[in-house]
C-alpha cells in the first residue's frame, strides 16, 4: 500500500508541492519515531499495518513547515535504508527526481545527502540510479544548490565502472552542456574533467568538443564557468590536446569582453603554465600572461597580483628574472590601491621565490626601490599589506642589508599614523630578531608601543596586549621592567572590560616566562594594591588577576600573600566583589595546602553561604562543593 | 584630507566627497602626513592611467563664430580635443586645459542642441569616439567595500564636471533631430552598449540618471540593438542574483524595462515570459530589495497589465520567495501585492487565493506589527474587499483561526482593533458562515484543551479515510 500510495500521489496531477510535502512528512515519521515501527513492519513487508503511518504522514500533509521537510531529508539515509535497496531505487529515486520544486534549502540537504548514496542504492553496479536526481538538481537556479549537486555528481562519477560512465555519466554531462537555460551549461563545466580520463577517445573527443563550446558561450555566467574549470580540464587532457585546444581557449577567455571572465583565465593560467614545457611558455602562455598584468581592468590586475607567487612557480626562474620582475613593479605601482595592496601581500614569497644566484641583486635593484615608495603609500590597506610581510625580507636579505635598507623602512612604519600597520611590524618582530637582534629597533619601537597601548580604539589595545608576551620575550625582563610594566598594569584598570581581561591573561604569561619571583617582586603587590581601590570593578580585577596567576605563582606566594587579601574581600559591600571571591577560592583552592584550606578558607565561605545575596550563596556554595569543605 | 585643497566655486561640486577612507575617518589620527604623500596617484582613476603623455590644449575659434564652410571641420576639432583626459584628483592640476576642454565641451552640448544640419556623416564616428573615450573605463574599487546604498554616501565621481557635459553632449546627439540611426548604428554597436551597460554599476547617482536617459534613448531609436540590450540587462541582472549580488544600477535598468515592458507586444512571447519567471521573480530575493523594489514591483505589474495569464506565476513566485526573517522586506512583499491585487482579474484571483491567503494569514499573525497592519490594510481596499465578499466561502475559512487567535493575542492594540473591523466585515459579509466557523474554532479548541491526542487521531484517521477514498474516485 505504501507503494501504491507513493505511485497514486506519484501519476496523479496532484500539486507537486502537495506531493513532495507528502513524502516529506512521510519521511520525517520514519526517520524519527516510527522509524523503528516502520522498519519493523516493512520487514513484515506489506499489508494493511503500513496503512498507520501513511495515515499520519496524510495528517501531516497540511504541514507546510520547510523546517520539518528538511530534517526529513537529512534523514534521508535512514530512509532508504529502511525501504532497502530495491525500493529506494525503484520508489524512492524516481520520486525525488520528480519533485526538484522546493524550497532551495531542501534540495540543497537533498543534494549534498545523495552525494553519498552509492551504498544505499546496492552499490557502484547500480550508483548510474543516482543521476536523475542530481542531474535535475544540476540545472536549479539557485547557486549553492547547483554546486552542490555538481560536486555530489563529481564523486559518484568515481564509482561508476568505465563503461557506466560512457553510458550514463557523460550523456548527462551532454545533456547538461546543451540546455537552454545557463545554469544546467554551468553546472556541465564542473563535470568535464571527472569523466574525461576514464573514456574512450571517441566520447574524448565530444567533451573537449562540448568544452570548447561552452568557452564560447552566449553568456558570461557560462564563460565564467568554464573559465573557472579550464585549468582543471587541463590538468586531465594529453600535452598535445593542452597545446592545440586550451590554449587557443585560454588565450580567447583572457581577451573576453567582460573583465570576470578575463580574471578568471588568470587562475587557469597557473595550471596551464605548471602542465607545458618550460620551452612553450614564452610561445604560448606569456603573451596572454603580460597583456593579464596590464590589463585595463583593476580586477584582472588585481588577479595576477593575487596569484604572483603561483604564476612565478609555474613559469620558472627563466621567466621571471625577464618578465615577471617588471610586471611586479608595476604591479606594485599600481594605480589602484586594491592592486597596490594585492601585490605589497606577495613582497615576500616573490623574494623567496626569485632564483638565489642573482636574488639579492634583483631585490635590491628592482623591488627594494617600489617597497620604499609603498611604506609612505597614501592607502591604509596597501600599507598594512606591505607592513605584515616586509619583515619577512630581512632573512632574506642578511644582517647588512637589513640595516641599512630595511631598518630605515620598518623604522617609519613603527611611527606610522595607521595603528594597523604599526601592529602588523610589531606582530612579526620575531622575523627581525632572528636577522640583528630585536634591540636595533628597541629605540623607536617602545613610542610606537606606547601610543598603541593608549589607542583610543579598544580594539587596537586588545591586539597589542596580545603581542606583549612576544615582545617582553625579546627584549627581556630589564628592558620590560623599565618600560613595559606600566603599561601593562594600566591595562588593568581600562574601562574595557576586554581590555582588564586580556591584561589579566597577559599578566599570567608574562610570569610564566619571567618566572613566580619576579612575580613575587614586580606584579603581585601592585595587583594586591588594588584590592583597596574606591572602584569595584578594580576590586574584581584583583581578583581576576589572583585566578589567573595563582598557579604560575605556586603555592607560597598564593597562600601567604594573595589568600589573605581575597578572604578580606569577602567583607565587601559589594555582592559582585563577594561572589567573585567564591569564585576565586574555589580557583585558587586546588594550589592551597589542606591546613589553609580547612582553617582559613572554610569558614569564609562558609559565611558567604549565609549571605543575603543569592548569587554569593549560589557561588559559596558551589565552591564547597567543588573543593569538598562540606 | 583633499577638501582642503578644493576650489570654493561650486558646493555641490563633487570633489567634496574625495572622502577618506572609512576606516580614517573614526580614529582620530592626525591626517597631515597623509597629505603628503603622493596624492595624485593615489584615488586616481583607472581611465587617466592610460594617457600615454598629457597634451597641451589651445583654445580653438568659438563655434558660433565659424563661417559655415569651417563649421564641420572646427566642430570635428572640438571633439578631438575633448578626447584629451585630465587628473580630476588632483584639482589643481592643468586647470587650463580642463577649462578649455569644458568650454569646448559646453559648446558642442548647445549646438548639438539647437543648431540644425551640424549632424552630418563624417562627425558620427568621431563623437562615439570622444563620447567612448570620457565614458568608457573600468570603474574603480568601491572605496567603501561594505558599501551599503542605503546608509553610506556614494562615492562621487571626481571628473563629473566633464564628464556631465559629455554625456549631455551624448544626450543631445541622440535627441537632436537630425540624428539619424542609420548612420549611428554602425558606431553604436553591441561592444559599445555592453560597455554602456558596466557603467550603470557606477556609485555616483548622476551618473546612472544620465545613463538611464540615454539607454532609453538608445532601445527607442536603434532598433537592431533592442533584443541584445535586454539579453544583456538580462546577463547583469542573473550575474546580480546569484553570484556578486551587486550591482548599483538595478534600479535604473529596472526602470527602463517598465517601459520597455509596457511595449511588448501580444501575445507576449516566450522570451519575455521567461524574462519575467527567471529573472525578474528572482530579483525579489535580493538583500537590496528595498532600493529598486518600487522600480521592480512596476515591471511586474506592467506585466499583469499586459497578459493576465502571468498572474498566477507571479503571486506563486513571490509566495516561493516570501521574506522569512526581514519583515522590511515583508512589508514590501505585501505592499507588492496590494499593488498586484489592485489590477488582478477576478478569474485569476480564484487561481491564486488560497496559497495567497494562507500566507496572508501568516503575516496577520505576525508579531511585528508593521507586517500585520500591512496585510491588514487590505480590507480597505475596495477593490480586494470586493474579491474577497466574492470568494468568502474560501477565503475566510482560511483566515478565520487567524484573525480570532490574533484579535485574542495580539500585543499591538491598532493591531487589534484593526481585526475587529476585518472581523465584522466578514460577519457583515456571510453571517452564516462566520457564525459556523465560530462554533467549529471554538469546538476545535475545547477538544484540543480536552484531549489532543484523542482529537489528533481521529482527524488522522479522518484523513486518511476521505484520501483513501478519494483515491479509489480517481483511478
Amino acid at each position: 500500500i505504501v507503494l501504491n500510495l507513493i505511485n497514486y500521489k506519484y501519476s496523479s496531477r496532484v500539486g507537486t508541492s502537495r506531493r513532495h510535502a507528502f513524502l516529506y512528512i512521510y519521511m520525517e515519521q520514519i526517520g524519527s519515531n516510527f522509524h523503528l515501527t516502520l522498519v519493523s513492519k516493512m520487514a513484515g513487508a506489506d499489508g494493511d499495518d503500513s496503512l498507520y503511518p501513511i495515515a499520519v504522514l496524510i495528517d501531516e500533509l497540511r504541514n507546510e513547515d520547510v523546517q520539518l521537510r528538511l530534517n526529513s531529508i537529512k534523514k534521508l539515509s535512514t530512509i532508504a535504508l529502511a525501504l532497502g535497496v530495491e525500493r529506494t531505487r525503484t520508489e524512492l529515486l524516481p520520486f525525488l527526481t520528480d519533485t526538484i520544486y522546493d524550497e532551495d534549502e531542501v534540495l540543497l540537504a537533498l543534494a549534498e545527502q545523495l552525494g553519498n548514496f552509492t551504498m544505499l542504492v546496492g552499490g557502484p553496479e547500480y550508483v548510474h540510479c543516482l543521476l536523475p536526481p542530481l542531474e535535475s538538481l544540476a540545472t536549479v537556479e539557485e547557486t549553492v544548490v547547483r554546486d552542490k549537486a555538481v560536486e555530489s555528481l563529481r564523486k559518484i562519477s568515481q564509482e561508476h565502472s568505465p563503461v557506466d560512465l560512457e553510458v550514463h555519466f557523460e550523456p548527462l554531462v551532454k545533456r547538461l552542456a546543451s540546455g537552454d537555460w545557463f545554469t544546467s551549461r554551468t553546472s556541465a563545466c564542473g563535470l568535464f574533467s571527472v569523466c574525461y580520463p576514464r573514456v574512450s577517445s571517441t566520447v574524448k573527443a565530444e567533451i573537449r568538443q562540448h568544452f570548447r563550446t561552452l568557452c564560447s558561450d552566449d553568456t558570461p555566467m557560462v564563460r565564467r564557468a568554464a573559465a573557472s574549470k579550464l585549468g582543471e580540464f587541463a590538468k586531465v587532457l594529453e600535452l598535445d590536446y593542452v597545446k592545440s585546444d586550451i590554449i587557443s581557449l585560454f588565450t580567447a577567455l583572457a581577451s573576453d569582453e567582460q573583465d570576470s571572465v578575463r580574471l578568471l583565465a588568470v587562475e587557469a593560467c597557473v595550471s596551464i603554465a605548471t602542465l607545458l614545457p618550460q620551452e612553450d611558455l614564452e610561445t604560448l602562455v606569456m603573451p596572454t600572461l603580460r597583456q593579464a598584468a596590464e590589463d585595463k581592468s583593476w580586477r584582472v590586475r588585481y588577479m595576477v597580483a593575487d596569484k604572483f607567487s603561483e604564476l612565478q612557480k609555474a613559469v620558472g626562474p627563466e621567466i621571471t628574472k625577464n618578465d615577471l620582475v617588471p610586471a611586479f613593479q608595476n604591479l606594485l605601482k599600481d594605480c589602484e590601491a586594491e592592486v597596490r595592496a594585492a601585490a605589497a601581500n606577495k613582497v615576500k614569497e616573490f623574494c623567496e621565490n626569485l632564483p638565489e644566484d642573482n636574488r639579492e641583486q634583483i631585490i635590491m635593484t628592482h623591488i627594494l626601490p617600489c617597497v620604499k615608495e609603498l611604506v609612505s603609500d597614501t592607502n591604509q590597506h596597501v600599507k598594512s599589506a606591505l607592513a605584515s610581510v616586509i619583515m619577512g625580507l630581512s632573512t632574506i636579505l642578511g644582517k647588512d642589508n637589513t640595516i641599512e635598507h630595511l631598518l630605515p623602512l620598518f623604522l617609519a612604519q613603527l611611527k606610522d599614523e595607521c595603528p594597523e600597520v604599526r601592529l602588523n611590524i610589531i606582530s612579526n618582530l620575531d622575523c627581525v630578531n632572528e636577522v640583528i637582534g630585536i634591540r636595533q629597533l628597541s629605540q623607536s619601537l617602545l613610542p610606537a608601543i606606547v601610543e598603541l597601548a593608549e589607542d583610543a580604539k579598544w580594539r587596537v589595545r586588545l591586539a597589542i596586549i596580545e603581542y606583549m608576551p612576544l615582545l617582553a620575550g625579546q627584549l627581556g625582563v630589564e628592558f620590560f621592567d623599565e618600560k613595559l610594566n606600566t603599561l601593562c598594569m594600566a591595562w588593568l584598570i581600562d574601562h574595557v572590560y576586554a581590555i582588564r581581561e586580556a591584561a589579566t591573561c597577559n599578566l599570567m604569561k608574562l610570569v610564566e616566562k619571567f618566572g613566580a619571583e619576579w612575580a613575587q617582586n614586580t606584579i603581585v603587590p601592585k595587583v594586591l594594591g588594588m584590592a583597596n581601590d574606591p572602584n569595584y570593578l578594580h576590586r574584581m580585577t584583583t581578583l581576576f588577576c589572583i585566578n589567573a596567576l595563582s598557579e604560575a605563582c605556586g603555592q607560597d606566594i598564593t597562600t601567604k600573600q594573595m589568600l589573605p587579601v581575597v578572604l578580606k574581600m569577602s567583607n565587601d559591600q559589594v555582592a559582585n566583589v563577594r561572589f567573585n571571591v567564591a569564585k576565586s577560592l574555589q580557583k585558587i583552592g586546588p594550589v592551597l595546602d589542606s591546613n589553609a584550606l580547612q582553617t582559613e578558607v572554610k569558614p569564609v565561605l562558609e559565611k558567604l553561604a549565609t549571605d543575603t545575596d543569592m548569587d554569593v550563596k549560589y557561588f559559596a556554595q558551589e565552591a564547597i562543593s567543588v573543593l569538598a569543605l562540606a | 584630507m583633499e577638501t582642503t585643497k578644493l576650489p570654493p566655486t561650486s558646493p555641490s561640486s563633487p570633489t567634496t566627497s574625495f572622502s577618506v577612507p572609512s576606516a580614517e575617518k573614526v580614529d582620530g589620527f592626525p591626517r597631515r602626513s597623509m597629505r603628503r604623500a603622493r596624492q595624485r596617484r593615489s584615488h586616481s582613476s583607472s581611465q587617466f592611467r592610460y594617457q600615454s603623455s598629457q597634451v597641451e590644449l589651445t583654445p580653438l575659434p568659438l563655434l558660433k563664430d565659424a563661417p559655415v564652410a569651417e563649421l564641420h571641420d572646427l566642430f570635428c576639432k572640438k571633439l578631438q580635443q575633448c578626447c584629451v583626459l585630465f587628473d580630476f584628483l588632483d584639482c589643481v592640476a592643468d586647470l587650463k586645459g580642463k577649462e578649455i576642454k569644458r568650454a569646448a565641451l559646453n559648446e558642442l552640448v548647445e549646438s548639438v542642441a539647437t543648431s540644425r544640419g551640424v549632424l552630418i556623416e563624417p562627425l558620427y564616428p568621431e563623437a562615439i569616439k570622444m563620447i567612448s573615450v570620457n565614458i568608457f573605463r573600468t570603474l574603480p574599487p568601491s572605496e567603501n567595500p561594505e558599501f551599503d546604498p542605503e546608509e553610506d554616501e556614494p562615492t562621487l565621481e571626481a571628473s563629473w564636471p566633464h564628464l556631465q557635459l559629455v554625456y549631455e553632449f551624448f544626450l543631445r546627439f541622440l535627441e537632436s533631430p537630425d540624428f539619424q540611426p542609420s548612420m549611428a548604428k554602425r558606431y553604436v554597436d553591441q561592444k559599445f552598449v555592453l560597455q554602456l551597460l558596466e557603467l550603470f554599476d557606477s556609485e555616483d547617482p548622476r551618473e546612472r540618471e544620465y545613463l538611464k536617459t540615454i539607454l532609453h534613448r538608445v532601445y527607442g531609436k536603434l532598433l537592431g540593438l533592442r533584443a541584445y540590450i535586454r539579453k544583456q540587462i538580462n546577463n547583469i541582472f542573473l550575474r546580480f542574483i546569484y553570484e556578486t549580488e551587486h550591482f548599483n544600477g538595478v534600479a535604473e535598468l529596472l526602470e527602463i524595462l517598465g517601459s520597455i515592458i509596457n511595449g511588448f507586444a501580444l501575445p507576449l512571447k516566450a522570451e519575455h515570459k521567461q524574462f519575467l519567471v527567471r529573472v525578474l521573480i528572482p530579483l525579489h530575493t535580493a538583500k537590496s530589495l528595498s532600493i529598486f523594489h518600487a522600480q521592480l514591483a512596476y515591471c511586474v505589474v506592467q506585466f499583469m497589465e499586459k497578459d493576465a495569464t502571468v498572474t498566477e506565476y507571479i503571486i506563486r513566485g513571490l509566495l516561493k520567495y516570501w521574506p522569512k526573517t526581514c519583515t522590511q522586506k515583508e512589508v514590501m512583499f505585501l505592499g507588492e501585492i496590494e499593488e498586484i491585487l489592485d489590477v488582478i482579474e477576478p478569474s485569476q484571483f480564484i487561481r491564486v487565493q488560497e496559497p495567497l491567503f494562507k500566507q496572508i494569514a501568516a503575516c496577520i499573525s505576525s508579531p511585528h506589527f508593521q507586517v500585520a497592519e500591512r496585510a491588514l490594510y487590505f480590507w480597505n481596499n475596495e477593490y480586494i474587499l470586493s474579491l474577497i465578499e466574492e470568494n468568502c466561502q474560501v477565503i475566510l475559512p482560511l483566515v478565520f483561526a487567524t484573525l480570532y487567535r490574533v484579535s485574542k493575542e495580539h500585543w499591538n492594540q491598532t493591531i487589534v482593533s484593526l481585526i475587529y473591523n476585518v472581523l465584522k466585515t466578514f460577519m457583515e459579509m456571510n453571517s452564516k458562515l462566520f457564525d459556523d466557523l465560530t462554533a467549529s474554532y471554538k469546538v476545535e479548541k475545547q477538544n484540543w484543551s480536552q484531549g489532543v491526542v484523542n482529537f489528533r487521531i481521529r482527524l488522522i484517521y479522518l484523513h486518511g479515510v476521505s484520501c483513501l477514498i478519494k483515491m479509489c474516485r480517481y483511478h
